[in-house]
């Protein structure tokens, strides 16, 4: 299988005043790959994020998803990226058929696109009890599963997720999770930021953020040989706390 | 188009879903449309008029009666003197006093002249002048029918007739108030309901964090902005037609002028509110900052629209400012078109204004909305 890298990112910065929120971060993500893209609250994750999905101008560096450049083609990275932020952003006073008739619109599939792939989703999530309840009154679980299920409605190349297991319980992130994997086995690039160090593991390469800066990037395996420790969560210990 | 089409789709949806703002939009304003024209008025009617007649002859009561037979007058006491007078007026229970003095009807007869004392509580500078009006009217009619009366039974030769003027009020013949201002509260409520929507629309997306999860689609900003906008001008449109329904049920409000020509500068009108509704969302982060910024805009338009004062009457400045204001042409429209009649060529200058401002207001909106941070 060709190994060709979906986003490269060099020399990527992002500042606010004097604040570097993004310092010169430099690294690439292959296809079908799931990349893990961990730090502490306020190491930089979501502004770095929000770059790579053109909502945020960079300050300098290099950057291309999808083979197109943040700078100049944003628009089109758009189309071709799925996208789940830390905050649940569908619309609460909508039902979850409207939902998906809502943003399958709005990434331009056809009528009849959009009702096969509300069956098929509706399907796939067993919803069919709740199709046309209001997402509002749905568990948190649920709503993520459908946000991530949104996501992925236009087929994109690469899906983003911020935070997408927060607040969840052990059983839901363990399907989120089989989704993810289902999802990376057809071929789409996972890009994932977490809290979670278990999840870290499960994650082909992660890269760890410390104060804007990238201090590690390897698979699980081999960071744990490195800092000679059992699991992600001393790894990330013994980066963040310096 | 078709992008669009599912915007409306779900802003309608989410409209009609809300249990809660849904009364807010079309009760609301029925209510205020109800209220404020009945109040809303500058008549002063029921005066609260009283006198001390020092004097107790024929003459003097007649006086009283033509107050007394006035719609405008309540003769709610006769003061023995000037003191108790004066307490009451103090205490807010008269705004008149009527001081007849000793010998009126003596010296009217001798002196053919005589004199009258009327303090007017003037607090409310308006009404007083208002007040001092109607007075004078009352005293002299009084006069003139004394003076006939003089003349017939000093047999002398009559005197010269007085000049009187006979007003006569075009497009609002009988000096209806709520005619006049039923059509400007109604330009209010179809400018504050857009524009409030409008303003807090976007905001409460981004409040929410759906409006990010709309920036990183392709959507363009313009099929965006369309797409939020065009539900809120219906609405407008549906707030105009219900208001003029009442105006025309309720209070009977001339209609003289086409419908055409109001719907068709309404529509332009709307566009005006929401862009300056969008322009405000953009530049704000939450509903309250947005409510608060379109408040203080309405005040102004409002205060400056020639609705409750007269552009007239103002400072040369401000009457520059008020050049500004789209309510001031649409109160001016929804008058002319209403009261007189006023044919498409005759509110030109006013359409092409609005047009001018939505076509400014809604580039600054769409310019300044951005879909990167």
């Amino acid at each position: 299988m060709k190994q060709e890298n979906v986003i490269e990112v060099e020399g990527l910065s992002k500042k606010f005043g004097d604040f570097k929120a993004v310092d010169a971060i430099t690294f690439e993500v292959k296809r079908g790959e799931i990349f893990g893209f961990l730090g502490a609250n306020g190491a930089g994750k979501t502004t770095a994020m929000k770059m790579l999905i053109g909502i945020s101008t960079p300050t300098s560096g290099k950057a291309s998803v999808a083979d197109f450049d943040v700078y100049t083609h944003a628009e089109d990275i758009k189309k071709n990226i799925g996208y789940m932020s830390q905050k649940f952003a569908l619309y609460d006073d909508l039902s979850v058929k409207e939902n998906i008739t809502f943003f399958g619109g709005i990434y331009g599939l056809s009528r009849a696109q959009i009702k096969d792939k509300t069956a098929q989703l509706i399907e796939e999530l067993g919803l069919q009890e709740v199709a046309n309840q209001l997402v509002g009154s749905l568990p948190l679980g649920w709503k993520q599963k459908i946000s991530f299920s949104v996501a992925l409605l236009h087929d994109p190349k690469i899906v983003f997720l911020d935070e997408p297991t927060g607040g969840v319980d052990p059983i839901t992130r363990r399907q989120f999770w089989e989704m993810i994997y289902k999802t990376a086995n057809n071929g789409t690039t996972i890009f994932v930021t977490t809290h979670y160090m278990d999840e870290a593991e499960y994650c082909d390469r992660v890269s760890i953020m410390v104060n804007g800066k990238i201090e590690a990037l390897d698979t699980p395996e081999r960071l744990k040989k490195q800092f000679s420790v059992t699991n992600m969560n001393d790894v990330f210990l013994k980066l963040a706390r310096g | 188009m078709k992008t669009i089409g599912y915007i409306v789709q779900k802003e309608f949806r989410q409209i009609f879903r809300n249990k809660a703002m849904l009364p807010l939009i079309f009760i609301l304003p029925i209510i205020q449309l109800v209220i404020l024209s009945n109040a809303a008025t500058f008549e002063v009617k029921n005066i609260k008029f009283s006198y001390i007649d020092n004097d107790r002859t024929p003459t003097s009561r007649a006086l009283i009666d033509k107050f007394r037979a006035s719609d405008y007058f309540n003769v709610i006491a006769d003061f023995p003197s000037q003191s108790e007078a004066s307490s009451a007026m103090l205490k807010g229970e008269v705004d008149v006093i009527l001081e007849i003095p000793h010998y009126f009807d003596r010296d009217l007869l001798k002196e053919k002249h005589g004199n009258l004392s009327v303090t007017i509580n003037a607090i409310d500078g308006a009404a007083a002048g208002v007040e001092n009006v109607y007075i004078n009217q009352i005293v002299q009619s009084f006069n003139k029918s004394i003076q006939v009366k003089l003349v017939q039974s000093s047999g002398l030769a009559a005197k010269p007739v007085n000049i009187i003027t006979l007003p006569s009020f075009w497009y609002n013949e009988t000096l209806n108030y709520k005619t006049f201002m039923v059509p400007g509260i109604l330009v209010l409520l179809v400018t504050m309901i857009t524009l409030f929507l409008s303003g807090m629309n976007i905001v409460r997306e981004k409040e929410i964090g759906t409006l990010e999860q709309i920036n990183v689609t392709p959507i363009r900003k313009s099929q965006f902005i369309i797409g939020k906008l065009f539900p809120f001008w219906v609405l407008g449109l549906g707030l105009l037609t219900i208001g003029l329904i009442i105006a025309k049920l309720l209070f009977d409000v001339p209609m003289v002028g086409s419908m055409v020509v109001m719907y068709f500068y309404t529509s332009i009108y709307i566009l005006v509110v929401l862009g300056i509704g969008l322009f405000i969302s953009n530049f704000t982060d939450t509903q309250q900052q947005a409510m608060f910024i379109a408040w203080f805009f309405m005040v102004i338009f409002i205060l400056m629209s020639g609705l409750f004062t007269p552009i007239e009457s103002m400072p040369k400045w401000a009457q520059y400012i008020t050049d500004f204001n789209p309510i001031k042409y649409f109160v001016e429209v929804m008058r002319m078109v209403m009261l007189k009649g006023s044919s498409l060529t005759d509110i030109l200058p006013q359409v092409i204004k609005t047009l001018l401002f939505a076509i400014v207001m809604n580039g600054l909106a769409v310019w300044s909305y951005k879909k990167t941070g």
